[in-house]
């Protein structure tokens, strides 16, 4: 098996006021189905090691993880050795069931965005409302940063991780870092 | 700036992150049908100064479609309800009715 690379070779910058990082490589692997079918939600647990989310949260424990991504989607994470093992699996338990599921490691991008203002350079991309009490860690939410889509919860009350296209992974690492360079904090969820 | 609610994930976001799709309700006249019936399902679209029902889908979220009631004057949204209808449902129209007094269903 060659070497996994990702979007940007896990560039990190620093210098503004949140610390912008690409993580990874992921595996991640998209289910599309029937989620009040018990085969395909045991068959998901089993994948992603944590119980089921519920409607727009998303739980992990170390690299394993299930995001509820729509009605019909799930986006399952686990570390990027076991993806094949583990889509192998969740394809033969999802034989007989009306369901999808495929490898998308290498078609995403990761970034970690972290540190005391974190919130803050997500409220400036994305059309969330980011206050403490509103957006806790272990809930996960779907949008757009800037002009492209993506999606990303908060590992903590400091950390956000943030998934995107591959395609488009330049394009986001350029535009959170912009949104956190230094001298451009508003301290807006300071002040509260 | 609309504020739209999507009943397929139940987020409430800012229409940025939704994408209108025009007219909801349409008859998609089909094979059988006459020159006008077609013409009218392809071209003829209403463009009220009011109430207005609408297909929007959350493009950049769960990406499903939904239909959304609002007016197109004020901006007010009435309400989003689920795809899978041929019509507005009554709470909605209720809701219509009792905003716009005077709006009568199938006239704008």
């Amino acid at each position: 098996m060659s070497k996994p690379v990702t979007a940007l070779g896990g560039a990190s910058d620093a210098t503004g006021i949140a610390t912008v990082t690409e993580m990874g490589p992921m595996g991640m692997i998209t289910l599309r189905g029937d989620l009040s079918v018990k085969a395909v939600t045991k068959a998901a647990v089993a994948a992603g090691g944590v119980t089921m989310p519920d409607q727009r949260m998303c739980n992990t424990e170390g690299a394993g993880g299930i995001a509820w991504m729509s009605p019909d989607e799930l986006l399952i994470m686990c570390d990027y050795e076991h993806v094949h093992a583990k889509l192998a699996d969740l394809q033969g338990k999802l034989a007989k069931e009306h369901a999808l599921a495929v490898n998308v490691s290498d078609a995403r991008a990761v970034f970690r965005v972290s540190g005391p203002h974190t919130r803050e350079v997500i409220a400036k991309l994305a059309p969330v409302d980011m206050h403490p009490g509103s957006f806790t860690p272990g809930m996960f939410r779907r949008t757009r940063f800037a002009q492209v889509a993506a999606a990303f919860w908060m590992v903590d009350d400091q950390t956000a991780q943030i998934i995107c296209f591959r395609s488009v992974a330049q394009y986001l690492f350029n535009t959170l870092n912009m949104a956190a360079q230094d001298g451009s904090l508003v301290g807006h969820f300071s002040k509260a | 700036m609309l504020s739209i609610h999507c009943p397929n994930c139940g987020i409430t976001a800012e229409e940025t992150e939704f994408h209108a799709h025009g007219e909801a309700h349409l008859t998609r006249y089909g094979p059988g049908s006459t020159d006008d019936q077609f013409e009218s399902y392809l071209f003829m679209r209403r463009n009220p100064k009011g109430v207005h029902f609408e297909r929007w889908r959350h493009q950049n979220g769960c990406g499903k479609w939904f239909h959304v009631a609002r007016c197109t004057m004020t901006l007010e949204v009435f309400g989003s309800y689920s795809a899978q209808t041929y019509a507005p449902p009554q709470e909605i129209l209720d809701h219509i009715k009792d905003r716009r007094p005077g709006w009568n269903e199938g006239t704008t």
